[in-house]
């Protein structure tokens, strides 16, 4: 075991996978004279060449549709985009192209396409570079979407975006580059697309979360556990396919459930997480579903509005409080 | 043969000078082999009568949808086609169903797709816009205006990566030369020499719309001068001109790995759809579309130069009229595709949790 960041685990990963397979290439802005906005990809130049590392102009919809059109072809390509933000400008070649050209043809070519992309927030970056818009991506049929939460699931599960034939958006976050965690040395493990994790077992609540969210929530329930409230963490890791089995199976055990995320709440992903909960464990339920959120505001760039706009680990323990208040079962 | 943009020359005119595509130079049917020419022939008369069975099948509600003719564009279609080598790539935009002919891809396939039946060529997942089939390389129609033209550039990439010699033909409408993904696409093609020739159809209206209504410089081969492009209009009504123009751009491609700009001025003989009547259109431009039908240009030119006869007229009339005829009886009786494939092809590799619910089915299956 190595103790290794997000971020490192990211470029490991595509380094190896580069080594393993010339058809993976990569393309995006910045990635290899600069080395990545980011740095994800500092090295990486140097290493495979301008063939396999291309910098592109800034031109969002034209490259990633070319890596679609390359794709298609039969290479692997792995797209940067400098933050989800800017995803906006190539939507319609990943909704109406990547997402469609499997089916749209009746399965005659596939599009094994990977889109890295930070979401985030807390950044100070304003209105236009912090919003949490993997919704778009996760509504539509065709697309994969997944949102590792710590640096072996970033390893893994990119792993697994990279060897699988159908386009997928691979969620990162700005917030968690710097995060730490164990990572198996000479790790080879592919993450199963389309399943969520239990990462801490309990029984009197169900915590909901992914990317950021799965890592402030595992850190609440830690704290919470020291006051003896017991709390089950769920982290979805795949937005598309989702996993609501497992998330039900939890709901059953502890009979009510707090979501935290990062996005807007009306219409987010809470919205369906919580639709699924009514209908798969209806019966279970001893309090309503809360939703800890993103404030419903453009994000402003002042420091002191944009930290009360985010969803924090003090607001999510306030609402657990509040749900096992009103379960009757604990008053914290 | 044609005007021609390099990328550093050019005039500025603001009006669009597409009705004055020079025609001293019209390629000399004496010095091509008649049986070629016949093929041509029969080619243009093929899609002719494919698209007004087309036409009445979608009145006759055979065909849902959108519908878009290449009425009036046979020469350019057939040029276009048969400057391609067998092994290289085309993308069109959702105006299609004469390239897949050319292509190579058999009438009761395309047929069958317009019908919406598993035999069709996309087995009836994509219909009149989205046309597609490996063998053939037709690597898709696609129904979002400009949406070709990345994937296309990303298909020579694939191409100049592997080191391989095919050239991506990537076909659009005069409209789609306004839209982001164009200038996106040519900019990126020119910077990283990619294999690519850009086919700009100008049938002078993106639906309603003129050309010099919609663009700032309407000679539209001129508008790959902002890439180093080098741009080339061809007469779209005179298959030779069309093919000797196509193939010059496409071996030049092919052996100098970069890309080049052709626009073919051709006429559109209908509305931009089925549906549209075309009203927007004065008897005049109306008139000037008929007078400059390609196929009765082209079978004009054959039976005054002795290769058309009469016999062989009504030989090939014929048998496209069989041919046709047997596409539509195929798609007729062909099946539509089973609603148990409902699910067949959302995602190429199989990963848990995928739903496959039914609009009434609950989410969680008992």
């Amino acid at each position: 075991m190595s103790v290794i960041t997000y971020r490192q685990a990211l470029r490991d990963t595509l380094r190896a996978e580069m080594h393993r397979d010339e058809n993976v290439l990569l393309l995006g802005e910045e990635i290899g004279v600069f080395e990545g906005s980011y740095k994800i990809t500092e090295g990486l130049l140097k290493e495979f060449g301008e063939r396999r590392v291309r910098d592109t102009p800034i031109a969002e919809e034209g490259f990633v549709g070319a890596a679609i059109g390359a794709a298609m072809l039969g290479l692997r390509p792995v797209v940067e985009l400098m933050t989800i933000n800017f995803s906006l400008i190539a939507i319609d070649q990943i909704i109406n192209h990547a997402a469609k050209i499997y089916g749209m043809f009746g399965g005659q070519t596939s599009v094994p396409l990977v889109i890295r992309t930070p979401g985030g927030g807390g950044q100070q970056l304003g209105a236009t570079h912090s919003q949490n818009i993997e919704l778009f991506y996760s509504f539509i049929p065709g697309l994969k979407v997944l949102a590792p939460s710590t640096p072996a699931e970033a390893a893994s599960m990119l792993r697994a975006a990279i060897r699988d034939d159908d386009p997928v958006l691979f969620l990162e976050n700005l917030g968690l580059y710097n995060t730490k965690g164990e990572v198996p040395d000479d790790d080879t493990t592919v993450a199963e697309i389309g399943r969520a994790a239990v990462t801490r077992e309990g029984t009197d609540i169900t915590l909901i979360g992914y990317s950021r969210m799965a890592m402030v929530t595992s850190q609440v329930a830690e704290k919470l556990a020291e006051d003896g409230i017991s709390v089950e963490v769920v982290d979805l890791r795949s937005l598309r396919p989702l996993d609501r089995e497992t998330i039900v199976e939890s709901v059953k055990k502890t009979g009510c459930a707090v979501i935290a995320e990062d996005d807007w709440l009306t219409y987010g992903i809470g919205a369906e997480i919580a639709a699924s909960i009514q209908e798969g464990a209806f019966d279970y339920l001893d309090a309503p579903v809360r939703r800890v959120a993103m404030a419903e505001v453009p994000m402003p760039y002042a420091k002191p509005l944009e930290t009360a706009a985010m969803p924090s680990a003090e607001s999510i323990t306030t609402v657990i409080h509040e749900t096992l208040s009103a379960v009757g079962r604990r008053v914290g | 043969m044609a005007d021609t943009a390099k990328p550093k020359g050019g005039g500025t005119a603001r009006t669009g000078s597409r009705r004055r595509t020079r025609k001293d130079s019209t390629p000399d049917i004496a010095d091509e082999q008649p049986k070629t020419l016949l093929d041509y022939y029969r080619q243009m008369l093929l899609i002719r009568r494919f698209e007004e069975r087309t036409a009445q099948a979608y009145t006759q509600a055979r065909i849902g949808g959108y519908c878009h003719l290449n009425l009036g564009e046979e020469a350019t279609v057939v040029g276009l086609m048969t400057a391609l080598q067998e092994r290289d790539y085309l993308f069109t935009n959702y105006r299609e169903h004469g390239y897949a002919l050319g292509k190579g891809i058999h009438p009761r396939r395309v047929m069958a797709e317009l019908y919406g039946r598993s035999t069709g060529v996309s087995k009836g997942w994509g219909g009149s816009m989205h046309m597609f089939d490996t063998e053939a390389r037709l690597l898709g129609g696609y129904g979002i205006v400009g949406g070709q033209l990345p994937l296309a550039i990303g298909a020579a990439l694939a191409v100049s990566y592997r080191g391989g010699d095919e050239v991506v033909m990537c076909q659009m409408g005069d409209g789609t030369t306004n839209i982001g993904a164009f200038h996106e696409s040519l900019n990126i093609a020119a910077l990283w020499n990619l294999p690519v020739v850009f086919v700009v159809i100008n049938n002078f209206t993106g639906m309603g719309t003129t050309v010099e209504k919609s663009s700032a410089e309407p000679d539209l081969y001129k508008r790959g001068s902002a890439y180093r492009m080098e741009g080339v209009r061809v007469d779209g009504q005179d298959v030779l001109a069309v093919r000797n123009a196509a193939a010059d751009l496409v071996e030049r491609a092919r052996a100098e790995q970069q890309p080049f700009l052709l626009e073919a001025v051709s006429y559109r003989l209908k509305g931009h759809s089925v549906v549209d009547p075309a009203k927007y259109r004065t008897s005049e431009q109306s008139e000037e579309a008929k007078a400059n039908d390609p196929l009765a240009a082209f079978e004009t030119r054959l039976t005054e130069a002795g290769i058309l006869t009469d016999e062989l007229k009504q030989e090939i009339a014929e048998s496209v009229r069989e041919e046709v005829t047997d596409a539509a009886d195929f798609a007729e009786n062909s099946p539509h595709p089973e609603v148990s494939t409902l699910f067949d092809y959302t995602y190429a590799t199989p990963v848990p949790n995928e739903s496959s619910r039914m609009p009434a089915d609950p989410v969680f299956a008992e």
